[in-house]
């Protein structure tokens, strides 16, 4: 379990001591979906969105896939499991704002290298908003399906709250406020409204008329 | 008739009878616990956890008549024992919503009391119509007439005596009769006891007490409101002297309206004190949140307190501590 002490509840049970038991309710929303065939992966992660990316690596290379990953963060410090990467990866690139590790630069930069380099069948990827964002863009111009895993502030994080909403259009072409806890956390990027999170598109079923709700 | 079997903590260890069974207005549920709206969807995710036949019934998310987005994001934000929402009421309009949901609750059995929400009084009317042709597993209306998440403060319609009234008899004419319904009143008024009179007088079975209060959050790093709608609803144990009150002053008023007592309930001892309040039914909102098994807990907690203060009989615990000494 990988946790980012940010707030009263992540601080609370990053301050656990081990053997102490806890709650856990799981496994919940939509996983990555995996492919049939043994295709050749690209996985990005930014800061500890790097997080998901190792288990799913193993799946991944057990179904006999190539598995390329791209690490990026602000700094070395801000980088979740350089190490562990390297393990189950077949080829590493790692890009730091600072250049306190690996290359530096964007992460996005370092997929993009491996895109013109290498014949990339599918994108997996979890981080900032912004960042998925950008992979989605560059997902579409190499024609890349693009697999997103969202983060969003969860109330109840089983569906009944209605708290995690962003904006994506549905296999029907009508957008809605999808629940990113049940409906995600993995959207393909390219129907995710990335650059109307925060809002409330016009397009949007049942958006509110200039009167306002 | 449901009897539940518990030994009393302290007691002799035998086990002895508590009624569960409880009565609002014509309505008759076999336990007091309710969910409260926009708390548990129309609750299919919360079957995963609980099951939904025990508990007194299911009150779905206050629906509209047209799908509805809700508001912008940020919708949430902690604050000191509960949170902010500002929701805005997204739905997906009464049409799927009765096509999809009431039918997927009637197929598990489920007890269900409908939620509904109008922008104006004529809305609320059709919505009302349109819900009551529903069948038998809708068991009541609960009206909303006091959401927060709007942009017009002058469409709360629970602000005011006579805009609650209106509403109140307009959904009396549209089901009829007996049919069971709640108004469900806002604490930020003057004076609860002249609204919920004005309801009753139109009509309503019974009052929901309470939806949430108005509230703000500013983000101190940003240096702007946390919620993208700026204000919210507060809910969870914040509220709940809050609540009781709410509850305390309508049944010391109107000793023989059923309440519906919610806000911040998070244990049965939480429940114990509605109930004593004066509230027939209590509704779980927020602790579902944290705890998706939290219905049943508060239900086997209750049963277990109340068999703990000497009561075999919910019934004889409800508005006990308006007894004179
Ligand atoms: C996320 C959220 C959504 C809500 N949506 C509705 C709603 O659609 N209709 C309604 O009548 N009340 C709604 N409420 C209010 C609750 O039903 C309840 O009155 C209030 O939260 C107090 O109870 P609690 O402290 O147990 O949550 C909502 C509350 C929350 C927290
Ligand atoms: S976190 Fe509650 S619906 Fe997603």
């Amino acid at each position: 379990m990988v946790i980012s002490a940010h707030g009263p509840g992540t601080r609370w049970l990053a301050a656990l001591a081990p053997h102490q038991m806890l709650d856990v309710v799981g496994p919940l929303g939509r996983p990555f979906p995996l492919p049939k065939d043994p295709v050749h992966a690209l996985l990005v992660g930014g800061g500890y969105g790097s997080a998901p990316l190792f288990m799913l690596a193993d799946a991944l290379r057990q179904r006999g896939c190539r598995v390329d990953m791209a690490l990026g963060a602000a700094s070395a410090e801000r980088l979740f499991g350089a190490l562990e990467a390297r393990r189950v990866t077949n080829a590493l690139s790692i890009a730091t704002d600072d250049g306190s590790l690996g290359v530096q630069g964007r992460v996005t930069d370092a997929a993009r290298s491996i895109l013109e380099r290498s014949n990339i069948d599918v994108i997996y990827a979890c981080g900032p908003m912004p960042m998925l964002a950008a992979l989605s863009t560059l997902g579409a111009e190499f024609d890349v399906m693009v697999q997103c895993a969202v983060e969003e502030s969860m109330a109840c994080g089983i569906g009944i709250c209605m708290t995690c909403v962003l904006p994506v259009r549905g296999s029907d072409g009508v957008v809605r406020m999808s629940r990113s806890c049940v409906d995600g956390p993995i959207f393909a990027g390219d129907r995710v409204l990335w650059e109307s999170i925060g809002t409330v598109p016009e397009e949007t079923l049942g958006a509110p008329k200039a009167s306002g709700h | 008739m449901t009897s539940i079997r518990v030994v009393p903590k302290g007691g002799r260890g035998l086990p002895v009878e508590v009624n569960l069974d409880t009565q609002l207005g014509t309505l008759a549920l076999p336990s007091p616990i309710l969910t409260a709206s926009g708390c548990a969807a129309s609750g299919k995710e919360l079957s995963q956890f609980v099951d939904l036949t025990t508990i007194g019934a299911v009150v779905t998310k206050s629906i509209m008549m047209l799908p509805r987005s809700g508001r912008a994001t940020p919708r949430m934000a902690e604050t000191p024992s509960g949170m902010l929402n500002s929701i805005g009421l997204q739905g997906p309009g009464v049409d799927d919503f009765l096509e999809h949901d009431v039918p997927w609750l009637a197929s598990k059995g489920v007890r269900t009391i409908v939620s509904i929400a109008g922008n104006d009084v004529e809305e609320f009317g059709r919505l009302a119509a349109r819900v009551r042709r529903a069948g038998d597993s809708v068991i009541a209306l609960e009206v909303n007439i006091s959401c927060p998440n709007v942009a017009n403060r002058g469409l709360v319609f629970a602000c005011q005596a006579h805009s609650a009234a209106e509403v109140i008899s307009t959904v009396r004419r549209n089901v009829g009769g007996a049919f069971p319904i709640f108004a469900k009143l806002s604490p930020d008024v003057t004076d609860i006891v002249e609204i919920a009179q004005a309801c009753v007088d139109a009509g309503a079975t019974g009052l929901s007490l309470i939806n949430t209060l108005l509230g703000m959050v500013i983000n101190t790093e940003t240096l702007k409101p946390a919620l993208a709608g700026v204000t919210g609803g507060l809910s969870g144990p914040a509220i709940r002297p809050v609540a009781v009150r709410a509850v305390w002053q309508v049944h010391a008023a109107l000793p023989k309206v059923p309440l519906i007592g919610m806000g911040g309930i998070l244990t049965g001892e939480d429940a114990f004190e509605f109930i004593l309040a004066g509230a027939s039914a209590i509704a779980i909102g927020t602790a579902n949140f944290h705890d998706p098994s939290a219905l049943t807990r508060v239900q086997n907690e209750l049963t277990q307190i109340l068999a703990e203060r000497g009561f075999s009989s919910l019934q004889d615990a409800i508005g006990f501590a308006h007894r004179k000494v």
